[in-house]
């Protein structure tokens, strides 16, 4: 079996990729809401990424 | 007087016959998204099963730990453990296959390990969400 190494960035972003398909899929009623709160899942996960990672390199200094 | 007609109205419901439901749902956790095919929603299915199959895959790639359903020292540790071997089987037919081929993995440390524990549980934890979805659209409350 193959053995890959992902980044912090590359884990973190298939991870909010396959998330907010299935979030999208199961939550709301119409394939329009669906699309739509599944776009919205994936840049809330993007920016909660970006934010998170921001406010550590500033933590550390 | 309206809540109290509400209330009534609400528990007179018949509830939904178990041979309606429970075969998407038993199919949705065997293969994932397998209720929504058996359901007439292809698209959905696939979707869903690509999506926990890929996590899964990518979990199996960067060698992430597998639970056991073991006690630990403490009641943190047992619920972590007991909590993450529930999430792990309930990817339904690629944990058994993955177990059955002698999938076996120590918690190693490192974070490309961790990020492979992390993907197969939530791989199963989609699962769940996919499996209620089933029953929900089996069970009439949505489309």
């Amino acid at each position: 079996m193959p053995k890959i190494n992902l980044s912090h960035f590359e884990a973190a972003f298939l991870f909010s990729l396959f998330t907010s398909v299935v979030m999208g899929i199961t939550s709301k009623k119409t394939d329009k809401e669906r699309l739509d709160y599944g776009v919205y899942c994936f840049a809330c996960f993007l920016v909660a990424l970006f934010g998170i990672a921001w406010l550590m390199r500033l933590g550390h200094g | 007087m309206a809540a109290h007609s509400q209330t009534a109205a609400h528990v007179t419901k018949p509830a939904t016959p178990l041979n309606v439901w429970l075969p998407p749902v038993i199919l949705g956790w065997v293969i994932p998204g397998g209720g929504h095919f058996l359901l007439k929603r292809t698209g959905r299915g696939a979707l869903i099963f690509a999506s926990v199959f890929l996590m899964f895959l990518f979990g199996l790639f960067m060698r992430g730990m597998m639970f056991t359903p073991q006690g630990g020292g403490d009641v943190l540790t047992s619920l972590i453990n007991y909590g993450g071997f529930i999430a792990d089987i309930a990817a339904g037919a690629f944990y058994l296959i993955a177990a059955m081929f002698g999938y076996s993995q120590p918690d190693l440390p490192g974070d490309v390990h961790d990020y492979g524990t992390k993907f197969l549980v939530t791989a199963g934890l989609l699962n769940i969400l996919a499996i209620v979805d089933a029953y929900e659209i089996a069970a009439g409350k949505k489309d």
